[in-house]
């Protein structure tokens, strides 16, 4: 049956937002990428050899574990978390890098760069550079290395170059606009392994097909073990990749409403924050228009989130365009009630959840104790907290 | 006939080659613009590139990045961008000035507005670096009513059928990017820019200029003898960030002055050619 929602059009715009605002030195290079990825995206062979990674150096399908505990005690609806964190490499990024590193492969570009945040993309970018022996160099905000030193290490351990950025707010888009660059300089043998569903287009739309593993996988495993699909698909909102892998299976089914849930940092009346959706408007920023978080000139400022992976001031445009629609509902989760369900989740189920993720499971702590007892949410485990526990000891007063 | 086009034809008549230096408005600080402007001509620009700041100039190495950011501490926006050219354009009426940055000041000024508030304050010409022809085919044709070129890239990436596309829309000059990178960066390779801009003759048939990578008078005369302009940025804002504030307009101005001179050799070198034979 063809689908009903069919985007992005051919020039990559979902409704008003995408396309392809990029400098002419890289519109071919898109555009090889563009026709290259149309051309394995309908590639048996290339679908398998994604598959057979995903099971074999992923260890997918990831299970949907039934936080039984913490649902009884928070006395709703039953809280039903997608385990994205036991991927290799602790996060649903590698569904991403592991789909782009094949394509690297099977155009011939020896060379990979990446952009990261959180160090979680660079990790897994570094990761399958050294699975396939390609050359990998990682560009991350120098304030964002100090957050995240032990995933800079990691990134080292895998072979890869870490380049620090020092402009702007030294930060995930600063590290964007460098790795950008870089793949200026180097269109000819280097591949841009980017690691949202942000960019110019085909990026936001191959991302999303790489990430919609999750949504796919998740729709299979609810109907085996529970016989029906959750009520309510609930996930944290960086540029959204473990969101839309989630939720884009899902687009049809007008019975499961799906809920984003961005960084409010410090509160979103203090202007320190990330929620792009719910206060930015629409702009152009790394290659597609989208919300952005701007002041009135147009200028990019700076975001706030304890969580490196959400602290960037734009979204992928398919939110955007979701946004609008309303298919897709968007709220904000600030840092302590990102904190508290941290702890919370830690205690209760005995997972440590990353701060990113703590977002997607604070908002459903909100909304279970609202919804009758049968009702199911399904809450993307996006990844694993190991790399947070300094930042969450240092938010708790607690030096080692 | 448009100023940038006026401008091209009286240096054609005369065997001369474009000087377009680019500054970034409101670096150092917001009040020297116009006075560069203004020392920009005297030391012979021909068309002025004037950079619109923004937060995240991704095209741009970091020399010109840091020129924004200068700028920027001054909250200097697009509105202030216009009315700099707008007090320009009070006492010089001939010398082209193209706006030169990136798309989301205009996409928060609003396109209409933009191009009112333009033709207003006497803007010439405006590239929008990340915004290809693609995505802005209204906005080009909004622009052409009111006689405002639209100024394209092309780089050594482009294909030739997408050349042959752009051939059609390209008005006052092009803009061809002399390598592979952002602004400021290292070399150029003359001659394949040469080889390129020969090729490039063959669909387009207004002035070509070149840029990104000219950093002295040689490069620049070197430059100069295949293309019809050449725009000098990084070298230009490396000046003003090194230059104390009492000397920004004469170093500004010296270093201009020579770039011209350079440039005029080659048409001074073509003169005494065509009077020996």
């Amino acid at each position: 049956m063809a689908r009903a929602y069919d985007f992005p059009d051919m020039h990559g715009h979902f409704g008003t937002y995408g396309g392809v605002f990029v400098a002419e030195t890289l519109i071919t290079a898109l555009e090889e990428l563009r026709t290259q990825y149309e051309h394995y995206r309908s590639d048996a062979n290339f679908q398998a050899e994604y598959a057979y990674e995903l099971k074999t150096y992923v260890g997918r399908p990831s299970p949907i574990y039934h936080a039984k505990k913490w649902s009884a005690y928070l006395g709703g609806a039953q809280i039903l978390l997608k385990r994205e964190d036991l991927n290799h490499t602790g996060a649903h990024k590698i569904n991403n890098t592991i789909g782009q590193a094949l394509l690297a492969k099977s155009m011939g570009k020896p060379r990979i760069i990446a952009e990261t945040g959180a160090g979680q993309h660079g990790v897994a970018s570094a990761t399958v550079a050294a699975r396939y022996g390609m050359e990998c160099v990682v560009y991350m905000g120098s304030e964002d290395m100090k957050r995240q030193a032990t995933n800079v290490y990691r990134m080292k351990l895998l072979g890869a170059t870490v380049v620090p950025v020092d402009s702007g707010s030294r930060t995930l888009k600063d590290a964007l606009n460098e790795a950008m660059r870089d793949w200026v300089t180097n269109v000819e043998n280097t591949f841009y392994i980017i690691g949202t569903v942000a960019g110019p287009h085909p990026y936001p739309m191959m991302v999303r097909d790489f990430q919609t593993i999750i949504g796919r996988e998740a729709k299979l495993q609810m109907q085996e073990e529970y016989g029906r699909q959750p009520d309510t698909l609930i996930a944290c909102m960086g540029g959204g990749s473990n969101a839309i892998g989630l939720f884009y299976p899902y687009l049809d089914d007008k019975n499961v409403s799906m809920i984003g849930v961005e960084a409010a940092g410090l509160g979103i009346e203090t202007g320190k924050h990330a929620a792009t959706l719910l206060t930015g408007k629409p702009g152009v920023l790394h290659g597609n228009r989208t919300y952005l978080i701007q002041d009135e000139d147009g200028q990019i400022i700076e975001t706030h989130s304890i969580s490196a992976g959400l602290d960037y001031p734009g979204v992928g445009p398919e939110h955007a365009w979701l946004k609008d629609t309303n298919r897709a509902q968007y709220v904000g989760i600030t840092d302590n009630e990102a904190l508290a369900a941290f702890h919370m989740v830690c205690r209760y189920e005995g997972i440590i959840p990353a701060l990113e993720s703590s977002h997607a499971l604070a908002y459903a702590a909100k909304l279970a104790p609202t919804l009758d007892k049968d009702k199911l949410l399904l809450v993307n485990l996006s990844g694993r907290g190991d790399k947070d526990i300094d930042t969450v000891a240092q938010a708790t007063g607690i030096t080692f | 006939m448009s100023r940038i086009a006026v401008t091209f034809d009286t240096l054609r008549q005369n065997n001369r080659k474009a000087l377009i230096p680019f500054i970034t408005a409101g670096d150092p600080e917001p009040a020297m613009t116009v006075l560069l402007m203004h020392e920009l001509v005297n030391a012979g620009a021909d068309i002025i590139e004037l950079g619109v700041p923004f937060s995240d100039p991704m095209a741009d190495g970091p020399t010109i990045q840091s020129s924004y950011e200068r700028a920027l501490k001054y909250h200097v926006s697009l509105k202030d961008v216009l009315e700099m050219v707008a007090e320009f354009r009070r006492t010089n009426t001939v010398t082209p000035v193209v706006l030169m940055g990136y798309a989301n000041p205009v996409e928060a000024m609003g396109y209409q507005k933009f191009v009112i508030k333009a033709k207003e304050c006497g803007v010439d010409g405006v590239l929008t670096v990340d915004c290809p022809p693609e995505e802005c085919e209204e906005w080009i044709e909004n622009l052409k009513q009111e006689k405002i070129d639209t100024i394209f890239l092309i780089s050594p990436t482009t294909p030739q059928i997408r050349i042959q596309q752009m051939a059609k829309r390209v008005q006052g000059f092009v803009y061809y990017v002399a390598l592979k990178g952002v602004t400021g960066a290292a070399h150029i390779d003359l001659s394949e820019v040469a080889n390129k801009l020969a090729g490039l003759r063959s669909y387009i048939s207004i002035p070509i200029g070149v840029g990104f990578g000219i950093h002295d008078g040689a490069t620049a005369r070197a430059v100069a003898e295949f293309a019809d302009a050449v725009v000098v940025g990084s070298r230009i804002i490396a000046e003003i960030e090194k230059s104390a504030e009492e000397e920004v307009l004469v170093n500004v101005y010296r270093l201009v002055k020579s770039l011209r001179s350079a440039i005029d050799k080659v048409g001074i070198k073509h003169r005494i050619a065509r009077i020996k034979r």
